[in-house]
């Protein structure tokens, strides 16, 4: 318990001034780091030809982070299909199926990491230590950066000073955000990660597969061959860009991935760092700090609770296994080294996040924690994906304020600007999307149980199907292994749900931001909703707890929670 | 058993679930085809002889959700119908004496046109809407206003306005008409009484697109679970994930929605204003300023003498004598009041005698007064004119004059100075009554985030007076009318919604330019043109019970939702189990009610949804009440009434619904 405090406690303690540099980051203010990176990003801006000077209305945004999508997305498919044929290829490994090599790389292009493959085993240096690599600093860049443009589109954009009602707002430089975001927040913050766990003992190399004959003649192994890699660089910005693509299959609980306590903790502390330094920033960037204020006291509520479930769930006996082993906590899928507190912690907070590494198995968490791990991707915003988390947020806090606007008796408005019919049309495609891919998706793949390629069969099954959906259309990348999913199937409704999950939940809401932007703004002070009020912190709770489960129980019944009743009623065997 | 008037209501209901009409309202059109379906499915059990009892007993409490729905519409509409009958009564069969060339033609009032001239004698029903162009008449307004006291109405001036419909009792009219035939202010009210007019509000269009979303969602979660099941080698009722569905939708406000609408309109027809569209009384809800006329809102206009104040070397006497002499020929309120007030303190009352000229009140001396000789002359008016005139005739100033008026303005009253040949006298301290309850109603609206705002034209001190005894957040002093647009461009500037009350000509720029714009309905025909309200009963303080209904219209919408998608929450738990009853036993552990059985549970949830309906018209249509507290107040209030009430009620009555039925069954 201490040791989960101390985790939690830090990383709000680190994320604190993180999220006051950001704000001077895409404030663009002067600061002390202007002497390093600025001329590297006018180098940068020249070679590109970008202006960055030159704002961006919120159709010219959009268009900038489908189009830089689309380019990114054809190089890493290139790569991926054609590795065998590139340099970087010491232990020779072949290229991808088109359906593998699709899937990798959508998925890594939305930030969201899920991995049909093996990393080790399937993937060249080039396409784990540059391409994916640099994906993994691209993406999160980019999310943020939106997330940025539709936090200026909630106060009137950068020019609200002096344009007019209805004229098109500057929500900021598309290419100049995702640039100084990678170059001035991601790029330090994994430098610094990765000469941590280097220093817990994580590899970093760029030689061929180590060599090592065992140490016990009887395995039958005359030499085992270890992989390695630049490995510690890839987990950094793995754990700190909402990535969770490890270098190798088992991720974090790999021991080169995650060799110590220290190393452990600095990774869990990395899940969240950035996430919550957002929520700092948002407020402050926009001069709204009641935003901060909700938003932390919302998803703080919603974290600390999840934890405490999971942990608490963890602590219990395996569930499927009760009154058959020795008593004690849930070990099934967990490093012995870890034990079952920070296990259940980084499950939590990694469904939460949208990261998705793991350092233990989710396939066999008890039931409840199983459970919470389900909540967190489908909520997706308790801290949430870098960026995209925060504007999962917005969205649930406008539909908030559209209820409680009615509620008391005004024209719904936030920070001055009427939530209107447009919007909720825009705010109902968010509300009906997650249910439509998450639940059509699972549907028809268990309606023709050969595409399953299930492990286990009932409740258990459908929660897998169910989970894999769930965490791509979260981009959150963790799976309920166990499944075999690199097959089409799996691979090309994965990709649907991935592109689904990540583009309309960030180009919707840049849309709402960019129509709320150039609407009159009502000053009046006295008669809105205080934001950081008691009341309207419930009022989002409530909005986000009801959605989800309005859309989601029904299936969890036949999921996680038959599953626990099942294993409750001690029928856990009977198939 | 059925009186003619709930016997035409089930008319009009089930009028209402003609597909076409059925359509319109998307939550409630999942319940139509639903109905549908399980009727489909009670015949084939019927024909094949299978049990049908259960889809039966689904499908008859789906067809009554729907016409609880369609009959909470008519009974808000049916409340406005009243109103529109006795309208139309006063419209039937009028006939207009038609100017043409000199000559008096009876003419149907419906064949007249804008613009043309029509003659109205005593006794007899005005024909048209129309401007006064000659004669001052009395006027029965009642047919439109159900007010019968008699209202002025003469040419020229800002009380120039008849309408047709209404009687004329004493004087004869030439008026103007305004308005083409079918087009009439009774026309239009009839058509927005009666609902024919009506359109759905923005803030109604939002909230149905958020509730289509919502049934979208659960349509999904209702498709998806067979496939889901079927993985697990279980097959689900047909009929049990209809009613699984249509409890999920959100029913109790798709069903209330429209008549929510229509009382909101109907509320405002009571209080005697006509919405020009319902958008303008919900925009009412929005309001941040209001600007008020300080004469006839907050005071009632007519000044009363309460004080003499005599200066300078002049006695009481000379002062009250003076006094009355310039008011005995005065017929304003403030006049007789001056005589009335000299009279109560027992001063003698002088009498008139010979030739004497009364000097009329002119705007370039701003006095008026009486000449009774050669030499007795007595004057009043403000002060300037006053020490304007005795400066011409090289009287002395007294030192304490100016203490005097100040002392006068400070406490809120108008001071009018009175002299004589000889000297100023002294000063007569005009006050302003403030209306009894006006300052309630402003505390009222500042609880509900509405800034007011009086605009006056006296002076900076008086006005202060008056607005801090009034209860006004601010006032704007020694206003001339057009100011008043040139405020509300600046309140708009600062980018806060600004509601105005006005009667006259001038004001019509400002009507127009507010977000809100009532007018007065003794106004011209230009200031009701310009607006976007009209109250019949002409009281500018009405504006606050126009913001109040608009609010409540948004309250008793959000309200509603909330509660409706809080009642899902049970009823999953009452649903759930019973549909997995037969095949994954395990899942009875989620039937925490304990229900009777699965159809008792199914059935006691679809007829809590359908109960519900009628048990929440009376609140749909009367609005949620709102008291007088802040934003933040009223939605912890509305929270935990119909969120958590929401939550906890469905669970206790769908539980005492199961009871019964288990007895019964």
């Amino acid at each position: 318990m201490l040791e989960i405090s101390i985790i939690l406690g830090l990383a709000v303690l680190l994320a604190w001034p993180l999220g006051h540099y950001m704000t001077s980051v895409y404030s663009a203010r002067p600061h002390w780091g202007d002497v390093v990176f600025s001329p590297v990003e006018r180098v940068i801006y020249k070679v590109t030809g970008i202006n960055p000077d030159q704002g961006m209305g919120w159709k010219a945004y959009a268009k900038s982070l489908v189009l830089f999508n689309l380019v990114l997305g054809v190089i890493a498919f290139a790569v991926l299909k054609f590795q065998h044929l590139l340099p970087m290829n010491p232990d020779n490994i072949g290229p991808l199926s088109w359906d593998l090599a699709l899937h990798t790389a959508v998925s890594f292009l939305t930030n969201t990491n899920q991995q049909h493959y093996s990393g080790q085993a399937q993937l060249t240096y080039l396409s784990q230590g540059v391409l994916i690599v640099t994906l993994q600093f691209l993406t999160p860049a980019i999310g943020l950066a939106a997330c940025v443009a539709i936090l200026r589109g909630m106060v009137g954009g950068l020019n609200s000073e002096t344009a007019k009602e209805g004229e098109a707002r500057n929500l900021g430089n598309f290419y100049t955000d995702v640039i100084r975001g990678t170059l001035r927040v991601l790029i330090p913050l994994a430098l610094l990660l990765a000469l941590l766990l280097t220093s817990q003992g994580v590899p970093s190399t760029f030689s061929g597969a180590a060599m090592a004959t065992p140490v016990d003649a009887q395995a039958g192994l005359e030499v085992q061959e270890i992989p390695r890699g630049p490995v510690s660089a890839m987990v950094a910005i793995k754990q700190l860009g909402t990535n969770g693509g490890g270098f190798f299959g088992p991720n974090s609980s790999n021991p080169y991935e995650n060799p110590t306590p220290i190393s452990n903790m600095l990774q869990t502390i990395s899940l969240i760092l950035v996430p919550i330094a957002i929520v700092f920033m948002a407020g402050r960037l926009i001069g709204r700090k009641s935003l901060s204020t909700l938003a932390f006291t919302v998803m703080a509520t919603f974290s600390v609770t999840m934890v405490a479930a999971s942990v608490y769930s963890e602590r219990q006996e395996n569930a499927a296994l009760a009154g058959l082993s020795a008593a004690g906590p849930n070990m099934e899928g967990k490093e012995v080294r870890f034990g079952t507190d920070p296990s259940a912690l980084w499950a939590t907070l990694t469904t939460q996040t949208s990261n998705g590494s793991v350092n233990s198995m989710h396939d066999s968490l008890n039931p409840m924690a199983g459970l919470v791990t389900r909540a967190g991707m489908l909520i997706n915003s308790t801290w949430g994906g870098i960026g995209s988390g925060f504007i999962n947020f917005i969205v649930y806090l406008w539909i908030a304020i559209f209820i409680a606007g009615l509620m008391i008796g005004r024209t719904p408005e936030l920070f001055g600007r009427k939530v209107e019919t447009k919007e909720i049309k825009a705010l109902g495609m968010l509300i009906v999307l997650p249910a439509m891919v998450i639940l059509g998706l699972t549907a028809i793949t268990v309606a023709f149980p050969a595409l399953t390629g299930n492990s286990n069969p009932g409740f258990h099954a459908v929660s897998q199907v169910f989970y894999e959906y769930t965490s791509a259309f979260a981009n959150n990348g963790s799976g309920f292994e166990g499944l075999n999913d690199d097959s089409p199937w799996w691979n090309v409704t994965a990709v649907v749900a991935l592109i689904l999950g990540r583009y309309l939940p960030i180009l919707l809401p840049l849309a709402i931001a960019g129509w709320m932007a150039s609407k009159r703004e009502t000053k009046a002070k006295e008669n809105a909703i205080k934001l950081s009020g008691a009341t309207f912190c419930v009022t989002v709770i409530a909005v986000i707890l009801i959605i989800n489960f309005l859309s989601f129980l029904p299936s969890a019944v036949i999921g996680p929670i038959g599953e626990g009743l099942e294993i409750a009623s001690g029928n856990a065997f009977v198939e | 058993m059925l009186n003619p008037k709930s016997l035409s209501l089930v008319k009009t209901s089930l009028g209402k679930l003609h597909p076409r009409i059925a359509m319109r309202n998307p939550v409630m059109f999942v319940v139509w085809v639903s109905t549908l379906i399980t009727a489909a499915f009670t015949l084939t059990s019927l024909v094949t002889g299978q049990d049908f009892g259960f889809q039966l007993a689904t499908t008859l409490i789906l067809f009554a959700t729907l016409c609880f729905s369609n009959y909470s519409e008519s009974v808000a509409e049916e409340q406005g119908k009243g109103q529109a009958q006795s309208l139309k009564k006063s419209r039937t069969a009028l006939k207009a004496r038609l100017i043409r060339k000199d000559q008096e033609t009876f003419v149907d009032a419906s064949r007249v046109k804008k613009n043309d001239l029509v003659t109205v004698k005593e006794g007899e029903v005005i024909p048209v809407d129309g401007e006064i162009v000659e004669g001052i008449a009395t006027v029965n307004e009642s047919a439109v206003t159900g007010e019968s006291a008699a209202v002025l109405r003469e040419a020229g001036g800002d009380r120039s306005g008849v309408i047709g419909g209404t009687t004329l009792l004493s004087g004869n009219l030439v008026i103007r008409v305004t308005s083409e035939p079918g087009a009439t202010f009774l026309d239009r009210m009839i058509a927005l009484v009666e609902g024919a007019s009506r359109q759905k509000t923005p803030n109604e269009i939002a909230l149905t697109v958020l509730l289509a979303a919502l049934t979208l969602v659960f349509l999904l979660v209702v498709v998806t679970l067979p496939p889901m099941a079927g993985f697990l080698g279980v097959s689900l009722d047909m009929v049990m994930l209809i009613a699984l569905l249509v409890c999920l939708i959100p029913t109790t406000i798709g069903g209330l929605l429209p008549a929510i609408g229509i009382a909101g309109m109907n509320r405002a027809f009571k209080a005697n204003i006509i919405a020009k569209s319902g958008k303008a009384v919900e925009v009412a809800g929005d309001i941040d300023v209001l600007l008020l006329d300080k004469t006839g809102t907050i005071t009632y206009g007519d000044r009363q003498a309460t004080d003499f104040l005599p200066v300078g070397k002049a006695t009481m006497q000379e002062l009250v004598d003076a006094s009355v002499l310039t008011s005995l020929q005065d017929s304003t309120a403030e006049g007789k009041s001056i005589v009335k007030l000299a009279h109560e303190s027992r001063f003698e009352k002088p009498v008139l005698q010979g030739d004497y000229e009364i000097i009329a009140f002119s705007a370039e001396t701003r006095l008026s007064g009486i000449q009774l000789s050669e030499h007795e002359i007595s004057v009043k008016g403000a002060r300037d004119a006053i020490v304007n005139w005795a400066k011409a005739r090289d009287l002395a100033i007294p030192k304490d004059l100016d203490p005097v008026t100040e002392s006068v303005s400070k406490q809120g009253a108008t001071p009018l100075v009175v002299a004589n040949q000889s000297k100023i006298l002294g000063v007569i301290a005009l006050s302003d009554v403030i209306k009894p309850d006006i300052k309630e109603r402003f505390t009222k609206l500042r609880s509900l985030g509405v800034k007011t705002v009086m605009v006056t034209g006296d002076n900076p001190v008086t006005a202060g007076v008056i607005a801090a005894k009034a209860g006004v957040d601010d006032f704007i002093a020694e206003a001339k009318p057009e100011d008043k647009l040139a405020l509300i461009k600046d309140y708009q500037a600062q980018g806060l919604l600004v509601a105005m009350v006005g009667d006259g000509t001038n004001d019509a720029p400002a009507l127009a330019q507010a977000d809100i714009g009532l007018a007065m309905n003794s106004g011209t025909q230009a200031a009701k043109e310009a607006g976007n309200m009209v109250d019949l009963d002409s009281d500018p303080a009405k504006l606050i019970s126009v913001v109040e209904i608009g609010k409540q219209l948004l309250v008793t919408r959000g309200s509603l939702t909330t509660f409706s998608l809080a009642n899902d929450v049970a009823k999953y738990f009452a649903i759930i189990p019973a549909v997995f009853a037969g095949a994954l036993p395990v899942v009875a552990g989620l039937d925490f009610m304990n229900l009777h059985s699965p159809t008792s549970a199914v059935l006691s949830a679809l007829i809590f949804n359908a109960l519900i309906i009628p048990v929440l018209i009376p609140l749909a249509t009367r609005g949620v009440k709102m008291g007088n507290v802040n934003a933040e107040t009223l939605l912890r209030n509305n929270m935990l009434m119909f969120g958590l009430g929401g939550l906890v009620v469905p669970f206790v009555a769908i539980k005492f619904i199961d009871m019964i039925l288990a007895t019964i069954v």
